[in-house]
């Protein structure tokens, strides 16, 4: 059997030693905006790790070394557009609007984080992997029927798209045309498994020719890079030229969640070389290199974000726990008779 | 004899299967990592990966393919991560696994085991605390098994890989590590056909079965202390349901409370309930009792302890069968 090709190089704007290697698709303030919102995700995700180390969270999915991607692909969205994610997309779902409130409540395991403020278009976290692709298909398409331009954008991880619904939400896609943008975060990692044992072909982003679609290979750790992908997936979809398979080549630096040992599958050579590629490092550096940099701001932005993550921390476990029959009030508008009458054996103690 | 945790019986129970070398391993992380519950640990390395698979994450594909291979002539154990992970596998489950020797009147068979994580009471997250046991229970040409001991884990899991027809078999996630107990090396099998009385008493019978066994023998213990007598039964098979021990020990007590974490409605206590009175009617002496989860989706880590049975539902739950 002929070996598979070679993959080809993603898309790179930003080096990793900061420098351009095209023309930057966006100004220096907004990069430097941009820059801080991946140093405020980032203060929540090791917040999150740190909380899930003292028991006050449920199990812990961290994003480091994922944040330009997110952030990079959210950044060219609208707020009437949609952002449509799972479990480790905190920063995709946050920049989009969605608090860090509801996002550590959810995380503390209570049902009110999934309640997204009226106008922020965010889903809860898909849990399950892969149903939710075909959901920013039907989100997107809701746009064609209705004749507005709101544009559904999706993201998952590599072995996402070894189930099922990924090639049905990818057909859909193209044969509806549907203006849609899918963003597989390739991290490397299915919990144990490498993205070579999900698929046998070079890349994920060419599994698009096959569905009529666009698809791009990015560096997903260059957020100019994955930024003017997206700006162009963006464009395309309300353009009524349909979807786009955005491949952002990331890393997950982390274990798959706080209850997973990677020491068994995996060997640290990799981190080492992943974080040489930080995504926040080399906008840093992009910044400095500009006189857009200091370590005052730095220090100040860092403090800030982190104070804004711990009042929300705050504000979620003052929150006061749900009683036995608050469990039953996300059920139905209105509580049918027999649910009521459960509700108060439950309130009682009963049954 | 070895004493093991539950996890570790599974883990001996596939040891011991997979000397047989028709008999594969096949899920999502089983093979490298061990399994997300380390049931599998240690086996790829031992018995080799083509045999200990570790494969996409695709359910659908993993049941699928498990049955190509059953029909084939393997025993296929194949493993879905969490019960609210096995649904993109519903239709191979329901439409073929559990039909094919039917369809085929017997020309064809799917020897295969599907082990399941369930149940709710570790904090975990969205999905990961389901208990829809009775979706296949419901299926016709399915066997659904749940041990609660150790030895019953080894034993019922070695019966389900020699059993010649689709076994659904359930693993208590709450009681993985929390039960310890003697377990047998080597080859033993237990009934996939029997329920078990594991307490004897005269005032009340107490079924139950899989994670919520710990709360009934919590039960039958505090009931000890307060001078109620209690019998408990464990089920360990939910379809084909035995309830032989159950009417027999109904018939002396003449009370009867079923206990399941599964949501109330279309749960298996109503079956039980309903086969114990066409069974015992005249020897009851009170309406029988369920104490089960709620009709609502299982809550997550902060209001679990609202919806999980508890030791002292199933004890009031008792109480009212004794002044009824
Ligand atoms: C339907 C389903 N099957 C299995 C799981 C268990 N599980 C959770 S995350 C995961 C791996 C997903 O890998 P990937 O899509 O690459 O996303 P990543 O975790 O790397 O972000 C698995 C198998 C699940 N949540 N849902
Ligand atoms: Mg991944």
């Amino acid at each position: 059997m002929p070996a598979p090709p070679a993959a080809p190089q993603p898309l790179q704007i930003l080096t990793p030693s900061g420098d351009l290697a095209a023309d930057s698709p966006l100004p220096l303030a907004r990069i430097k905006d941009l820059y801080r919102s991946m140093v405020a995700a980032r203060a929540y995700d090791k917040k999150c790790s740190a909380m899930q180390r003292q028991g006050r969270l449920a199990t812990y999915a961290q994003f480091e070394g994922q944040e330009a991607a997110q952030i990079g692909a959210v950044a060219a969205l609208e707020p009437r557009d949609w952002v449509v994610a799972t479990y480790r997309d905190a920063a995709a779902m946050w920049f989009h609007g969605y608090p860090w409130l509801n996002l550590i409540l959810g995380r503390t395991g209570d049902e009110r984080g999934g309640h997204a403020p009226a106008g922020v278009n965010v889903l809860p976290p898909s849990i399950t992997v892969g149903a939710h692709m075909i959901h920013a298909v039907g989100l997107g398409w809701a746009s064609l029927v209705r004749g507005d331009d709101a544009v559904a954008m999706t993201f998952f991880g590599d072995g996402a798209t070894s189930e099922g619904d990924f090639h049905e939400a990818m057909n859909f896609a193209g044969v509806f045309r549907t203006p849609t943008v899918f963003v597989c975060q390739n991290n490397g990692w299915a919990i144990s498994m490498p993205r070579e044992r999900q698929t046998a072909s070079a890349t994920i982003a060419q599994k698009a020719d096959a569905y009529g679609m666009a698809g791009v290979l990015v560096d997903g750790n260059d957020l100019l890079a994955v930024y003017a992908a997206a700006h162009e997936a963006v464009i395309r979809a309300r353009a009524g030229e349909g979807a786009t398979l955005i491949e952002a080549v990331t890393y997950r630096m982390g274990p798959h969640t706080t209850t997973d040992d990677a020491g068994r599958y995996r060997d640290a050579d990799h981190l080492a070389e992943w974080a040489a590629r930080d995504p926040l490092e080399r906008v840093r550096r992009h910044l400095e290199a500009n006189g857009e940099w200091t370590a005052e701001w730095q220090h100040g932005i860092e403090i800030g974000e982190a104070e804004t993550v711990e009042a929300a921390v705050e504000e979620a476990e003052a929150l006061p726990a749900f009683d036995a029959g608050d469990i039953f009030d996300g059920m139905f508008v209105d509580l049918p008779v027999a649910l009521r009458r459960q509700r108060r054996a439950a309130e009682d103690g009963a049954g | 004899m070895t004493e093991r945790n539950i996890a570790q019986a599974l883990n001996d129970a596939l040891d011991v299967a997979l000397a047989d070398p028709s008999v594969v391993l096949l899920g999502e992380d089983v093979g490298r990592t061990g399994g997300v519950f380390r049931v599998s640990d240690g086996l790829q390395q031992r018995h080799g990966a083509a045999r200990v698979i570790d494969t996409p994450v695709a359910e659908s594909g993993i049941v699928g393919a498990a049955f190509g291979m059953a029909v084939a002539g393997l025993r296929p154990v194949a493993e879905i991560q969490f019960m609210g992970f096995s649904y993109p596998a519903y239709d191979q489950i329901v439409s073929h696994v559990a039909r094919i020797r039917n369809r085929s009147r017997h020309r064809f068979t799917a020897p295969m085991v599907i082990r399941i994580p369930y149940g709710a009471g570790i904090g975990a997250a969205e999905h990961h605390s389901e208990s829809t046991e009775t979706i296949y229970a419901h299926t016709p040409g399915l066997k659904v098994v749940v041990p609660s001991t150790p030895y019953d884990a080894k034993g019922m899991l070695l019966a389900a890989v020699a059993d010649p027809d689709p076994v659904i078999f359930l693993e208590p996630i709450r009681l993985y590590r929390a039960v310890k107990g003697e377990v047998p090396d080597g080859h033993y099998a237990v009934s996939l056909d029997e329920a078990e009385l594991v307490a004897d008493g005269t005032d009340v019978t107490l079924v139950g079965y899989g994670a919520m066994m710990r709360e009934v023998r919590r039960t039958v213990e505090a009931l000890a202390a307060e001078g109620v007598s209690a019998a408990a039964v464990d089920l360990r098979t939910l379809a084909p349901l035995d309830l032989d021990p159950v009417v027999a020990s109904v018939e002396r007590t003449g009370r009867c409370v079923v206990v399941h974490e599964a949501p109330r409605t279309g749960g298996l206590a109503g079956e039980i309930v309903a086969s114990v009175q066409e069974r015992a009617l005249y020897s009851l002496r009170a309406p029988i009792e369920r104490v089960t989860g709620w009709d609502t989706v299982v809550p997550l880590r902060r209001s679990e302890h609202h919806y999980v049975p508890t030791v002292e539902r199933i004890v009031a739950a008792v109480h009212r069968t004794l002044e009824a």
